[in-house]
């Protein structure tokens, strides 16, 4: 999300699962689609078909995914980037970009600004003490009328087309081939598919999920693959886009409503605590144009703060009050899992709430999360499981082997219920808010999680009014108009998320007419307002619940034009629009650049079609408006400005353990160098002389996370533990399928059984023979599948320089046959 | 086993003639292997439809879990990693009863009504009349029936004859996320492979075909093979399976003889009893009995 918010505008998977269908080229890379996401998989067989697709899976192993592609090739793990920007080098060399487009819709004809520069691994502004950059040259040349200056001509040495095609002419087939250790024939191949795409009536769609995202620059991964849509034009078009696959059922939900440490629902984010003054927050945010005509759309910024303060506080939300804006928390650092672990590690943390998550399963380096977890005061615990994380204190000989007598922490388990047993919506990948219905009452004391959290927050407020407290404020003006306070009814959430009209609402172009009644449900986020006459919960998710009933419970799939949008199945956000930037599906004339995948189209007097124009509709073309309207610039950036941590340009950078000691490109710069390592974290990296083994993590299709090992079935299907190795790692340790093996990092180590496969193959990488170890992370010490070693014991603790994300899909371990 | 006795053409061991009032169309249920990904989604279906529950067991070293068919296991995924012309596959099958037309387990049944097969072809177990014999085991090419330890029946896959009675698609066919699996009239089936194989074809698997073996008078359960000329390649698929000798001999030439025989056993056995009262087992070859299990 990190890294498409920055490219396009939002931070959302562009197309949808059905669209996939629609699809020439299918690129599974980063993720395993057929294996993680089975269900939406249909869609890609779908394409193969019914659309002829060509299907292409990238990845250490040959997956599931890859037993049914046209084509399979191999590479190191973390080296993706490299992959990628060879690929962009091949495109630009070989002229395959969908020239039109780049020109119009990317910013390749803007100049940078003086001093921006890339040498020997590094960007300009880099400070080696604080491991961070000044981003100030990465930006744009602006004129003194205060927009970005282009050259059309792209001509220009500092432009971004003249700076891309330099920064990656370094990323030669020979250089991915040394890098990856991909064949270099086979990466040719997938380059030569790629590459027929860049026609205006060929897409190729992307599929990626945690393969990506999971690695120290696993952002910039994900913006290398961004960028090559964006130069062979496959964004905004049916069949194309970058498709994040989202694991759990809800996650994309869980961004969508803020549940990050620095964000506020609807992707706002939190003050920082330079940011003591309201209207210099706002500014900060509500971008104004970069080029002229440009929508901007985050020029609205203020009204959707002000609405979700109205929501949260009600009448104590004034002007005069800033909206309550002193009541928001100013962050001194962002408080991600890992730092949250830290600072429970230093003594610092000392209460932990856990809601619907298992971080002894699901966060790096169990160990130092073991202790701590030993050092809190108490722990909470809210799930319908009794989690690892739970169970944290207790000794299960080697799988968990503490002395339950030395941990003071107070744990309280709170029994929740699980999906199946309430109402409420399900965000998918492709946006769309599915309601659902309870299906079974939970089983005994177990409450929803809303319940939960208004006994917790009814109590607290208790507290507050009769003792009194440091800042009381918060909790007791804290809207909760719930028709049972104890209960807050799923139906009574989304429609506070939807929004109302706190006033009557008046047309602004013809004032006798009232759009809403006051208390009338919003019908979109074009109603909202900064004066305080509007109240929503999450701007995006405004016209899920109108005065039309709840939309995200609709179950019309009829699809007149065949491109499986279905605009009557449930609601998608933004305001219903299924595939994102859809303007850009067209050319500059508004003609569709594919007549037989029209999404929209411009009929002589307004955008219409088979999709709501993600676009404003009476804007005729050739206007200077842009497709990408959440940007300033309108156009979709293959130059990142400052809006990552480690720069304009991805680069290829080492993971943090690496088997090769070494980056090709640049030996002085070997990891990312933006990256956040704790200083106990940076002395438990191991190193290639005693960790010979490129390690990686990953889930397969019998279980879900550290869930399924609870249910029979799918511990029937994979009951025990196991890595994969190759055969020829295999024959070298003298290790038999099915010998029990230990694999240990730096970290720790686990005990699993052998599954010795042809699927892994050694590769050659920089002069040295790079042998992959695959761990699957399902086991526990809690379920009915027999006992294991959670994964988390072997990774590293370090993250994405952007998300934190912890790097689970490249690290360093041994192996050897477990001699017991 | 939830057909009706108006839609059983033939069962085991049985000369009275069937009903054959009531017509009903052959099905077939379609598993185009270039398109399983290997999920394990129809054994969880099968067991949750059939209420069977298989052991949580160990890991083999391999993914193959449950590693065999069981009483408890009706189909299986087989996991064959092959080198081929075109590098490595992945070649994924899911094994399970083949409802031939010409079907050896029912013929070589000696337990009247046991085994019987539908109009539509599907061949059902009745466990009720099963002996425990065996026979069917050593009947079918395939390897496909279990002999239960613990009621000492022998069980397979049913093709959901319930739900199929009833208009619906059997478990697996329902819940297959990627549509590998396919269920319909034979005849939609064949077309439909027809495509799946023209399609195989255009992406350079030249030996694409159907698999729906003649010697066993074709099957109700049919794959689509990227590799139809090399069937051995998907753990070990019969080429041109057949029944057995012994089978063909027990139920030709042999047959009267065998029936004379079992007639004159069962007078025996009858005049045994009359004259002598029921048998008595002694304690030691009970014993030797559990031991067995």
């Amino acid at each position: 999300m990190a890294s498409l918010a920055p490219t396009f505008g939002r931070g959302a998977m562009t197309n949808h699962w059905v669209d996939i269908k629609n699809a020439d080229v299918i690129l599974v890379m980063g993720g395993n689609a057929a294996e993680a996401h089975p269900c939406g998989f249909k869609w890609v067989t779908e394409a193969k078909a019914h659309n002829h697709a060509t299907f292409i899976v990238i990845d250490p192993r040959f997956t599931r995914s890859a037993a049914v592609a046209d084509i399979y090739a191999p590479l190191r793990t973390g080296t993706d980037i490299a992959f990628l920007g060879g690929l962009i080098n091949y495109l630009l060399s070989h002229d395959k970009i969908q020239h039109e487009y780049v020109k119009a819709y990317t910013n390749a004809a803007f100049i940078v600004k003086d001093g921006y520069s890339f040498d020997d691994g590094l960007f300009s502004g880099y400070d080696g003490a604080t491991h961070k950059y000044d981003k100030s040259t990465w930006a744009y040349e602006v004129g003194p009328d205060g927009f970005a200056k282009v050259d059309e001509t792209l001509q220009n040495p500092r432009c971004v087309m003249q700076l891309l095609t330099q920064h990656f002419s370094r990323y030669t087939p020979d250089v991915v081939s040394n890098i990856c250790g991909t064949p270099k024939d086979l990466f040719l191949k997938v380059c030569d598919t790629i590459a027929t795409t860049s026609a205006p009536d060929r897409t190729m769609t992307i599929l990626y999920a945690l393969g990506w995202t999971q690695h120290s620059v696993g952002s910039q991964m994900i913006r290398t693959a961004a960028m090559a849509q964006l130069l062979l034009g496959n964004v905004g078009m049916a069949g194309g886009g970058v498709n994040a696959l989202r694991g759990h059922s809800n996650i994309q939900g869980l961004t969508d409503l803020g549940l990050l440490s620095n964000l506020l629902p609807g992707y706002l984010t939190l003050p920082d605590e330079k940011e003591p003054d309201f209207k210099g927050f706002i500014a900060k945010r509500a971008l104004k144009p970069l080029r002229p005509g440009q929508m901007s759309y985050w020029q609205n910024y203020e009204k959707f703060h002000v609405s979700l303060m109205k929501t949260w506080f009600g009448k104590a939300a004034a002007k005069e009050n800033d909206w309550c804006y002193d009541w928001l928390p100013k962050l001194d650092k962002v408080y991600d899992v890992l730092m949250a672990f830290e600072l429970m590690h230093q003594g610092k943390l000392n209460g932990y709430f856990c809601q619907g998550f298992n971080p002894l399963g699901s966060i790096p380096n169990k160990a130092k999360l073991i202790d701590g977890l030993s050092k809190l005061k108490y722990l909470v615990v809210i799930d319908p499981l009794a989690t690892e994380t739970s169970c944290f204190w207790e000794n299960h000989g080697e799988y968990n082997d503490v002395d339950p007598s030395k941990i003071q922490t107070e744990v309280i388990r709170l029994p929740s219920t699980c999906f199946a047993e309430e109402n409420g919506s399900l965000t998918n990948s492709g946006r769309w808010l599915q309601w659902h219905y309870k299906g079974a009452p939970p089983p005994g004391d177990a409450k929803p999680d809303a319940d939960i959290m208004a006994g917790i927050f009814l109590k607290l407020k208790e507290l507050y009014q009769k003792e009194g407290g440091a800042f009381p404020d918060p909790i007791l003006n804290l809207s909760w108009d719930y028709k049972i306070p104890r209960s807050p009814a799923p139906e009574e959430l989304a429609m506070e998320y939807n929004g109302k009209a706190l006033a009557d609402l008046i047309d602004p172009k013809d004032k006798t007419k009232t759009i809403l009644k006051k208390g009338q449900q919003l019908d979109g986020f074009a109603q909202l307002m900064d004066d305080g006459s509007t109240a929503c919960g999450c701007w995006i998710y405004a016209g899920a619940w109108t005065e039309k009933g709840n939309m995200m419970a609709r179950r019309d799939n009829s699809d007149p034009s065949g491109l499986g949008n279905t605009l009557n199945w449930a609601f998608a956000w933004p305001a219903n629009r299924r595939v994102l930037y859809n303007r850009a599906s067209c050319d500059l004339s508004g003609k569709p650049w594919d007549p037989k995948r029209k999404l929209i189209y411009w009929d002589g007097s307004k955008w219409t079609g088979a999709d709501v124009p993600d676009f404003k509709p009476d804007i005729e073309p050739g206007n200077s408006m842009n497709p990408f309207i959440m940007q300033p610039e309108g156009v979709g950036r293959l130059f990142g400005l400052d809006k990552m941590a480690e720069g304009p340009f991805p680069e290829h950078y080492e993971p943090f353990e690496t088997p090769i000691d070494t980056n090709p490109l640049h030996p002085k710069v070997i990891s990312n160098p933006a990256a956040r390592v704790f200083k106990n974290d940076m002395e438990a990296f191991g190193k290639s002389k005693d960790y010979p083994y490129a390690a990686t993590t990953y889930r397969i299709t019998e279980h879900f996370h550290f869930w399924t090992k609870h249910t029979r079935l799918a511990a029937i299907l994979q009951p025990e533990q196991f890595i994969e190795i190759g055969e020829e790692l295999a024959k070298e340790k003298g290790i038999n399928a099915g010998d029990r093996v230990k694999v240990w990092s730096n970290r720790g180590f686990i005990k699993a059984m052998a599954v010795v496969t042809k699927r892994i193959k050694p590769l050659q990488v920089n002069g040295k023979t790079v042998h992959h170890v695959g761990i699957p992370i399902h086991w526990g010490f809690k379920g009915i599948a027999k006992s294991g070693f959670l994964a988390n014991t072997l990774t590293p603790f370090v993250g994405d320089a952007n998300t934190q994300t912890p790097e689970f899909k490249s690290f360093l371990v041994n192996i050897e046959k477990d001699r017991r | 086993m939830a057909l009706q006795s108006l839609d059983i053409t033939r069962r085991s061991a049985t000369t009275i003639p069937s009903p054959s009032q009531r017509q009903t169309p052959e099905v077939a249920k379609l598993i185009d292997i270039s398109k399983c990904i290997g999920c394990k989604a129809c054994q969880v279906a099968c067991m949750e439809w059939n209420d069977t529950r298989d052991v949580v067991g160990t890991n083999h070293g391999v993914l193959d879990n449950p590693m065999d068919l069981s009483e408890n296991s009706w189909t299986v995924m087989r996991y064959a990693e092959v080198q081929t012309d075109r590098g490595l596959e992945w070649l994924i099958r899911k094994d399970g009863c083949m409802h031939c037309a010409n079907p050896g387990c029912l013929k070589s049944c000696p337990a009247p009504g046991a085994i019987v097969q539908y109009s539509n072809g599907i061949v059902d177990f009745h466990e009720e009349n099963c002996i425990g014999c065996g026979y069917c085991i050593t009947g079918c090419p395939f390897n496909i029936p279990r002999l239960s330890n613990k009621d000492s029946k022998v069980y397979k896959c049913t093709l959901c004859s319930d739900r199929v009675a009833v208009g619906l698609e059997p478990a697996c066919v329902k819940t297959c996320p990627t549509g590998a699996i396919v269920f319909g009239t034979k005849e939609d089936m064949l077309h439909h492979a027809e495509g799946r194989i023209a399609d195989l074809k255009s992406r350079g698997f030249a030996d694409a075909g159907i698999y729906d073996p003649k010697g066993v008078g074709g099957t109700h359960v049919m794959y689509v093979l990227q590799h139809a000329d090399r069937p051995a390649l998907y753990c070990g698929l019969p080429k041109d399976p057949s029944i057995g000798a012994m089978v063909g001999l027990w139920k030709g030439a042999a047959k009267p003889l065998a029936s004379f025989a079992l007639a004159a056993g069962a007078l025996g056995a009858f005049l045994h009893y009359v004259t002598k009262g029921p048998n008595k087992v002694s304690e030691e070859i009970e014993k030797e009995f559990e031991n067995e299990k």
